[in-house]
């Protein structure tokens, strides 16, 4: 609860769909505005919370500390509930809760970590409308920011909001919207553009296509703001083909939008022309990179080219170009609407707003999740994604994806904030979130991350084409067991080559899997070298299949599963593989429940 | 559809904010199938399936069925949430065509959530 500690008095309010249907929010303005009137909003604070799930009295007020329940509370209730309960003290009986509400054993969403430590702004609709109806969408409030802008703001004033807010790319990269905004509309060199990067290429990350499929007009509203901002009439998003719902629901989204108006000509007859093209990408991981993915637009090869000039002066067919992200664009509509303050009340001192991540792995509920900057991991992979399954211990995150790194146990309470992950070498990412489990082997998830980037790197430049692959090899003799001694400082010197040599981004930070891996797990990789041994018994060629007789319970279930019957055992006797048949599978690994195999 | 101007896009709001609260004589209840391309892999169609051919059975007219995007738990896809006139949405789990004709006869039908498949009730925060 974020109850300030000065505040006497606190008003919790639902803000599910519900409540607002039935006018939560006109409440909670009605009851501002008699608190600002009798000077007490220094001294009473208004929550907006969860559904509480008894819809049907809404809209609810729950007063605190008294715990008091109001419900099927009206604006001019306002003066009434401040009246008797803030300044005299005394329950208004009229409005209060009778305890009727049926019981059942289901719990409220709001009382479920996954759910109740959340908090939506970008997912605001999600699973609420039907992303292929437009009036579903301005019923939330959609394109009511767009109008907002277009009605009262001046591009400038637009622009204004947005750095305010604080909001920075959601991409990865974190530089600050207002400010790329800004720049891009100093160059009077028409016409210009807007882009939205939806190439989302990470391994085990789905934010982008999740929101481009469940609520694409959030994208295009968002997009028409920075065109708006910017003074761009031509907007483009570049989604990758592996993603054909969401182009079949962006696409349907831009011709509803046109017929309303709210795409093409004279946009809500303010004279602001704007309207939106779809660019599918095929899928080259290097098309995310935003001089790669202009090309690619053009119909070029999807090559990074060097900057300066920036997209901002010199992008799209050498015109002043915008381009961000699925997310960022998400967030304009609540920002707008609810202003650049109120955006940057959220979060960390550097980092405002929220983030939304892709839980992936060892981890219980995987899915989508959106919290608050300056959560901690602990919290997002523990209290929301339910914690490590099988009984087994967290090792690591791998934040960031190809270009991110891991972040281990001891690090677990980092904020989720642009420089605390940093600091641990780790990185925002675009929001792919790896949970790893202690059966996953560091060194093998290092040449995992390090064989997509040799697949994917474009081949510009020599750092990343040829470094890259040296780096792969190296560490495929690793788990190979050929290691040798100084081959970590080996692969510390190159990956530090890399990362300062490379040309783009992608490069820039390709070596990061491996050198944060060595940074936090060094004796993974001294075990592969110096005892030929894969501690987390993934490496097959580094494991022993070797019974542990002081470990084995003799229950047989190694036996039982080995494929190849390479197994001996009989009852109350130690199971014994014969290395001649054995296909070293590790089926007889994945099964042993007492780790009696090495 | 000709363009419409700021007044109608606050009309369009209105019209489709009162359509969200079920009420009395016009939808009775609402049954939401989440189809992100997590739902869909799961089988999210087959029960859409389901609900569709019992509506069309029983001949429902103020059941409302309709899909919407990822609700955030792809873990335990298929999902859906099923809405009843005055009482909180449910959203159900893991769900499979045997699990969804048992909701549509108990929930949708008699207006009494099925306890063992459902995950929550109530809905999330999304306003500032």
């Amino acid at each position: 609860m974020s109850a300030s500690p000065s505040y006497r008095m606190h008003f919790m309010m639902c803000a599910g769909t519900g409540c607002i249907a039935s006018g939560s929010l006109d409440v909670k303005d009605a009851l501002e505005k008699e608190l600002a009137k009798r000077n007490l909003s220094d001294e009473v604070g208004i929550t907006m919370t969860g559904c509480n799930g008894f819809c049907a009295m809404g809209p609810l007020v729950v007063v605190y500390p008294d715990g008091i329940f109001y419900n099927q509370v009206k604006p001019e209730h306002a003066p009434l509930i401040i009246e008797e309960h803030v300044l005299k003290g005394r329950v208004v009986e009229s409005l209060l809760f009778k305890e009727e509400a049926a019981k059942t054993r289901v719990p409220l969403m709001k009382d479920i970590g996954f759910f109740g430590l959340q908090r939506l702004i970008v997912l605001r609709n999600r699973g609420l409308i039907d992303a292929e109806n437009i009036d579903e969408y301005i019923a939330r409030d959609g394109y009511a920011a767009l109008a907002k802008a277009l009605e009262t703001m001046t591009p400038e004033e637009v622009i204004e909001e947005v750095k305010k807010s604080g909001l920075r790319g959601r991409g990865g990269g974190g530089f600050p919207t207002g400010l790329k905004w800004e720049e891009c509309r100093r160059y009077d060199n028409f016409p210009k553009y807007t882009i939205c990067n939806g190439d989302e290429g990470d391994p085990g990350a789905f934010m982008d296509r999740s929101v481009m499929e469940g609520d694409p007009h959030s994208v295009l509203e968002g997009m028409a703001i920075s065109g708006y901002a910017i003074g761009a009439e031509q907007g483009y998003i570049y989604v990758r083909a592996e993603y054909p719902l969401a182009i079949q629901r962006l696409e349907k989204a831009i011709q509803d939008a046109r017929e309303y108006g709210l795409l093409g000509k004279d946009i809500l007859g303010s004279g602001f022309n704007f309207d939106i093209g779809i660019a599918p990408g095929a899928g080259a991981f290097v098309c995310g990179e935003s001089t790669a993915l202009m090309y690619s637009i053009e119909g070029k090869r999807g090559m990074p080219r060097i900057k300066p000039p920036r997209s901002a002066e010199s992008g799209l067919w050498n015109q002043p170009t915008n381009l961000n992200n699925v997310e960022t664009f998400a967030n304009l509509n609540p920002l707008i609407l609810h202003g650049g303050d109120w955006f940057a009340s959220i979060g960390t001192e550097g980092s405002k707003g929220t983030k939304v991540f892709a839980l992936t792995g060892a981890v219980g509920n995987v899915g989508l999740v959106e919290v608050p900057m300056g959560t901690t991991l602990k919290t997002l992979i523990f209290d929301i994604g339910g914690g490590i399954p099988k009984k087994r211990k967290f090792k690591a995150a791998q934040m960031g994806g190809p270009s991110g790194g891991c972040i281990p146990t001891n690090l677990i309470d980092v904020e989720i904030d642009y420089e605390s992950l940093l600091g641990a070498g780790a990185m925002m990412g675009s929001g792919g979130v790896v949970v790893m489990d202690d059966a996953t082997c560091m060194v093998d998830t290092a040449r995992f991350f390090t064989e997509f980037s040799v697949d994917e790197s474009c081949g510009k430049c020599i750092p990343c084409r040829e470094g890259l692959k040296v780096m792969f090899e190296k560490l495929t003799d690793i788990v190979e067991g050929r290691g040798q001694e100084g081959d970590v400082e080996f692969l510390i010197d190159l990956g530090h080559h890399i990362n300062s040599t490379s040309h783009c981004g992608l490069g820039k930070s390709a070596a990061n899997p491996v050198l944060s891996t060595i940074r936090y797990f060094r004796d993974e990789y001294d075990a592969h070298i110096r005892d030929k041994h894969c501690p987390a018994l993934v490496c097959p060629e580094l494991i022993d299949f070797v019974v542990v007789e002081e470990k084995c319970k003799m229950c047989g279930l190694c036996y039982r599963n080995c494929p190849v019957q390479a197994i001996t055992w009989e009852k109350k006797k130690v199971a014994h593989i014969d290395l001649n048949k054995c296909t070293k599978c590790r089926t007889c690994i994945t099964n042993c429940r007492f780790g009696a195999i090495r | 559809m000709p363009k419409i101007s700021i007044q109608d896009l606050k009309k369009i709001k209105e019209r489709e904010r009162s359509k969200m609260v079920l009420r009395e004589g016009q939808f009775r209840a609402k049954v939401t199938v989440h189809m992100g391309t997590c739902g869909i892999a799961a089988g999210a169609r087959d029960i859409m399936g389901v609900f569709r051919d019992q509506i069309a059975k029983h001949e429902l007219m103020d059941v409302m069925l309709t899909n919407s995007g990822c609700a955030g738990l792809c873990a335990k896809e298929p999902m859906i949430t099923v809405e009843i006139v005055d009482s909180a949405p449910v959203k159900y789990i893991q769900l499979t065509k045997d699990k969804a004709l048992k909701i549509f006869e108990e929930h949708v039908l008699g207006g009494k959530p099925v306890e063992d498949y459902a995950l929550a009730m109530g809905s999330e925060t999304t306003a500032s």
